[in-house]
């Protein structure tokens, strides 16, 4: 047993406290968006919005209005546009409280890889360099373990990295860690796992 | 000052010279100046270098000036979507110079502002500090980045008045202020343009300073990636990948 990908957002959902602006990345952590319950969260677009809304009821897409993940979107009351410079200055000047992102790796250090593979096709760091170098907390939401089974929680990272010593806390299938002074530190362990089976899943080193 | 032009054709008169460096405005298809990306294509100009966050597809965008061989250098953050890019790339016949998304951003606005370098913390500690100076403040490094000072820049807006003050709507903004903003030359495309003095002076994004040319035209405005949600409640937020 662990959690699915749901699960794992709505986990990650409990990270975010009312008030914050928050930056969500592509795949699992979108899903987080329907958790945040009654929780006064505004979204952050990096392309220049803040106040991003749910998609558009079919027939009301607009092709001047999209998200991150280049679909289409909407806007809200409190929505707020601007370019790039502007959206990027508020990342990188720290506005933005959190970031939940996916990864490919995580090392003990809080070393991040996320954007390329050497040897496969290269699209590009986008937005996430900058993202992780400057939003208040960095979350890592995804699955412990890659397609061959091995442990994407590292002692050090294989792949480039998107940033170093970047991620305060990994949400993972099999639960919650925190990166700490030695290495990594157990919060929880999600329903249904041990602590042995989380143990024995993660390369790195957990204290 | 005459600023307004017939059609993009005679906008880029004189102004396109094979080997330059143009900045464009545009993330994915969303703001991006297909007007311009045409005319370019039906001038020929060749070596190009594009600082633009994106490449297009491969029937839109800049990918329509790929297709011609006409670009010879992408400075971008992110270049997928695009099977042409990918094939001229990975032969060698097109350089890439990969550059975080709000650097890319921050070096067009730092050029377009008198700027010729900058030093920021996101890339410290990856591939892209490679080669570049790091200083510390405060116990942290930050890499220094260098300003785009482009050729030209091509540029999508919703409208502009005569003297090319503009007006940009929603997410089509994205980079299109900071790359008008770092050409020598800035041609841009609206579509609408309004009398000069029917535009709220409050309500200005970028003022016409940095504009030289300005064109109407019909627009494609393009959708990437048609996501919706179902009409009946719209009550829950449904963000889950189409």
């Amino acid at each position: 047993m662990a959690w699915d990908r749901n699960q794992m957002a709505a986990r990650a959902a409990l990270e975010l406290e009312d008030g914050m602006y928050v930056n969500l990345g592509i795949g699992i952590p979108t899903l987080v968006a329907n958790y945040v319950g009654d929780k006064d969260i505004t979204l952050q677009s990096e392309n220049g919005m803040l106040g991003m809304g749910p998609f558009p009821y079919e027939g009301e897409e607009d092709a001047d209005l999209i998200n991150a993940g280049k679909q289409t979107i909407t806007e809200m009351d409190r929505t707020a546009y601007f370019d790039s410079a502007t959206s990027f200055g508020m990342i990188r000047g720290g506005k933005i409280a959190a970031a939940i992102l996916g990864a490919m790796e995580v090392a003990e250090n809080g070393d991040l890889a996320n954007w390329m593979i050497p040897g496969k096709l290269v699209k590009g760091m986008g937005g996430a360099m900058d993202l992780v170098a400057g939003v208040g907390r960095v979350i890592v939401v995804m699955d412990h373990a890659n397609k061959h089974g091995e442990s994407k929680v590292l002692k050090e990272c294989t792949l480039p990295l998107t940033g170093k010593g970047v991620v305060d806390r990994i949400i993972t299938n099999l639960g919650v860690l925190d990166v700490v002074e030695g290495g990594l530190r157990i919060v929880e362990c999600a329903e249904g796992v041990t602590e042995e089976e989380l143990r024995a899943a993660t390369d790195a080193t957990l204290v | 000052m005459k600023k307004v032009y017939a059609n993009a054709n005679e906008a880029l008169d004189g102004v396109l010279k094979d080997g330059m460096l143009i900045a464009s405005g545009g993330f994915g298809l969303c703001g991006i100046p297909e007007l311009l990306l045409a005319a370019i294509r039906d001038a020929g100009t060749k070596d190009l270098t594009f600082a633009s966050n994106n490449a297009g597809v491969d029937d839109f965008g800049i990918g329509i000036l790929l297709q011609t061989k006409q670009v010879k250098k992408m400075i971008s953050s992110y270049v997928g979507e695009n099977a042409e890019f990918m094939r001229q790339y990975l032969s060698g016949e097109l350089e890439l110079e990969f550059t975080p998304q709000g650097t890319l951003a921050e070096r067009m606005r730092a050029g377009g502002s008198g700027i010729p370098g900058f030093y920021t913390k996101t890339g410290v500690g990856t591939v892209i500090a490679e080669g570049k100076d790091v200083k510390n403040w405060n116990g942290q490094d930050y890499i220094l980045e260098e300003g785009i000072f482009a050729d030209l820049a091509i540029v999508k807006a919703w409208k502009a008045d005569e003297t090319g003050n503009l007006i940009f709507r929603k997410t089509a903004r994205n980079f299109n202020p900071p790359a008008a903003m770092c050409g020598k030359i800035c041609v841009v495309e609206v579509e609408e343009i309004v009398p000069t003095g029917s535009l709220d002076p409050d309500h200005i994004h970028l003022p016409g300073i940095y504009v030289h040319r300005i064109i109407q035209g019909d627009h494609e405005n393009r959708i990437e990636q048609r996501t919706t949600r179902p009409r009946p409640d719209g009550a829950t937020r449904k963000s889950e990948e189409a």
